[in-house]
């Protein structure tokens, strides 16, 4: 799929958008599902709820351009252009993955969308992204990276060295905190002092806050900041407010004790991200009830359709264990190791 | 004797060496009202305050710092680093601050800190959680490492750890924090520096740490049922290392397997090894072997994660050469 962007008055691009969100919701649907039977390996940290802001903002991204993701990853990678066979495969850890199941959940990569990858350590990508946005600088082109990160990650120090630094330099990297207005199971104004945007604002960096279940609001927000951070106006901060629905990781599941079940209620019935876009596309006479179902059943039946296939793909030959260790060396292990 | 998890095990020594000395308190992530995602640190809160179980912002070199400045100035913190893996986000503060502040100070100053901290693979966790680093700590002069093998050591290394006055850092594997073990009900304390012999034999030495220990005691049960009779010994704490145990035992049985899970290559296995080779040499029948996990980062893939780290069965074929002499002049 092409980044390539129309105009906003194009019909196309509104429906791309409700699907991608809706794509994602389907991934992480049937990702859930795995985990409750057993079917997957290790655990993971669902999207859902949050799409809005992936989709804002990659739908404002071109191919080329580059996105740093977090644990909570699929959402990201999902709106960057991923295909959702690769995506179960690398979830089941099969050969087909995106990372040849070396990766899982928490390290999906895909590079051809550029997609650098999830990341296991909170914060772990500030670095990446900026670096990223040095090599566009170094070598005169015109690519914008994107640094996804959560409201937790903003308590890492390594955040503050790269935003000065990127404010410095001038980079062309947009900061964009997913505030889900939790860290774990711990309520961000209780780990978070002052203001996350003054804190951006201290470094001469713009910043903005935009509501993160309003898709054309993150994106038209997005398009703008793509634009002048391609020019040099960079770097920018957004902070984006959104929810998750699910537990931190799938197996968080009695978490009253940190969370109402009212709260999350609220949220999933009246803030819904896609929800919402779609009594909006409803409105303006885009598409139709119909013409939506026919567009989520279709969905349905590729997730579908991607994890039959996921769940009977194979696993990597065990050979390719040492595989990949370096870039120069085809099997890093010296035969014969006692092991 | 009444049987309880690991989990449990190191909840009991922290409350109760909190219940002693006031001055100890616990700070990490989520380890107050969420009792840390493995709920090992469950109930705390509650009988001790937020004053003294501390949850922080997720600024590991941060909170680190914070409790060497603390441990400095009259407290024993329990640092909770959440995954071994985040050692590296705190290597700072931890060995050139915490490790070298008694040296440095000609002896003035001391840093009576525990990190309390994970290892272990085959969890599927993928390459950034499921790492074993305790021989990056142990490499460096001035911090203590304990590695528990089940819920009595837990509980026993975790009391002497809050009592020392140096920098002491305690790897539990996660995947034993369900398993249960006798702990007795009285206090008890396990001295650091002495390696326990789990099982006598005469036909070969197995040292195992941590994870590994049950990996060699099964390996010895193999091992007995062909008529091969395994010595299995861990040494709790790697620093200090209880030479004396590991040498008698080689010189007793001549031959040796180092098993840990660690990377092979740099590591905790070529150092027992050596200094068995340097101590025992004339007693020794074969090389002693070292038995680490790959020197690979680990695999998510079940399919090449489960043969990354050392299982009973590798172990028996590897014990197997050494005893019928197969492996005189290997690696
Ligand atoms: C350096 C580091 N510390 C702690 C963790 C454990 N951890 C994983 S996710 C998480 C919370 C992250 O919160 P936030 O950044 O708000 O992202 P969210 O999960 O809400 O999307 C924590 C503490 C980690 N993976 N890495
Ligand atoms: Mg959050």
């Amino acid at each position: 799929m092409s980044r390539a962007k129309a105009k906003k008055s194009n019909v196309d691009d509104y429906l791309r958008m409700y699907r991608q969100m809706a794509r994602i919701r389907a991934f992480e649907d049937n990702a859930n599902q795995l985990y409750l039977s057993a079917k997957m390996p290790g655990l993971t940290h669902m999207y859902s709820g949050e799409e809005a802001v992936a989709v804002g903002i990659c739908e404002a991204l071109r191919v080329t351009d580059k996105i740093t993701s977090t644990h909570r990853g699929h959402g990201h990678c999902v709106a960057k252009g991923a295909e959702f066979k690769e995506m179960f495969c690398e979830l089941l850890g099969k050969e087909e993955g995106y990372c040849r199941g070396k990766g899982g959940s928490m390290h999906i990569a895909d590079q051809s969308n550029g997609n650098l990858g999830a990341n296991a350590i909170v914060g772990g990508s500030m670095g990446i992204a900026t670096g990223s946005a040095f090599t566009a600088k170094l070598l005169g082109k015109d690519d914008v990276t994107v640094c996804f990160f959560g409201d937790g990650a903003t308590a890492q120090g390594l955040w503050y060295e790269v935003m000065n630094m990127a404010a410095l330099w001038k980079l062309p990297v947009i900061y964009a905190c997913e505030n889900n207005g939790y860290s774990e199971y711990t309520r961000t104004d209780e780990i978070a002092a002052g203001s996350i945007v003054a804190r951006a604002e201290a470094f001469g960096i713009e910043s903005h806050q935009v509501d993160g279940q309003d898709v054309l609001a993150v994106n038209a927000l997005t398009e703008k900041l793509v634009a002048r951070a391609r020019k040099g106006e960079g770097p920018f901060f957004v902070e984006l407010k959104t929810y998750r629905y699910h537990g931190h990781h799938v197996g968080d599941i009695n978490r009253d004790y940190y969370r109402s079940k009212d709260e999350e209620k609220d949220w999933k019935e009246n803030r819904d991200p896609i929800i919402r876009f779609r009594s909006w596309l409803v409105e303006q006479g885009i598409a139709n009830e119909a013409e939506i179902d026919a567009m989520n059943a279709e969905i349905a039946d590729d997730a579908k359709a991607a994890v039959d296939y996921a769940l009977a793909a194979k696993y990597p030959d065990s050979t390719e264990v040492d595989m990949h260790v370096y870039t120069d060396v085809k099997h890093a292990l010296a035969r014969g190791d006692a092991r | 004797m009444r049987e309880i998890t690991l989990s449990q095990a190191v909840n009991e020594a922290l409350a109760e060496e909190m219940r002693r000395d006031e001055t100890v308190f616990i700070i990490g992530e989520d380890v107050a009202e969420a009792g840390t995602p493995f709920k090992v640190l469950s109930g705390l809160v509650e009988e001790f305050g937020t004053a003294r179980v501390v949850d922080t912002p997720i600024a590991e070199p941060g909170f680190m710092g914070i409790a060497v400045g603390a441990a400095m100035t009259g407290t024993r913190p329990v640092v909770d680093l959440m995954f071994g893996d985040f050692i590296y986000l705190i290597m700072d503060q931890l060995c050139n601050q915490a490790a070298k502040t008694h040296y440095m100070s000609g002896g003035k100053l001391s840093v009576p800190l525990v990190l309390r901290t994970n290892l272990g693979a085959t969890r599927r966790s993928a390459a950034q959680h499921s790492q074993s680093l305790h021989a990056l700590v142990a490499h460096i002069p001035g911090l203590k490492v304990a590695l528990p093998s089940s819920a009595y050591e837990a509980k026993g290394l975790m009391k002497t750890a809050i009592r020392d006055d140096n920098p002491v850092v305690i790897f539990e594997d996660k995947l034993m924090y369900q398993d249960k073990a006798p702990v007795p009900e009285e206090e008890y304390l396990i001295p650091f520096g002495e390696a326990n012999v789990l099982r006598e034999g005469s036909d070969i030495t197995l040292i195992g740490t941590s994870s590994m220990v049950q990996v060699c005691q099964k390996a010895a049960e193999i091992l007995g049922s062909e008529g091969i009779s395994a010595e299995v010994i861990d040494p709790r704490t790697i620093v200090p290392l209880d030479e004396e145990t590991l040498l008698a035992s080689a010189r007793k049985t001549s031959r040796v397997i180092v098993v840990d899970e660690g990377h092979q290559s740099f590591g905790v296995t070529g150092e027992i090894a050596s200094r068995i080779n340097e101590k025992a040499f004339y007693h020794l029948d074969a090389p002693v072997l070292r038995m680490g996990a790959m020197d690979v980062p680990v695999p998510f893939s079940p399919a090449l994660e489960d043969i990354t780290v050392p299982t009973p069965e590798s172990v028996v074929e590897n014990a197997r050469r050494l005893v019928h002499g197969e492996m005189i002049h290997a690696a």
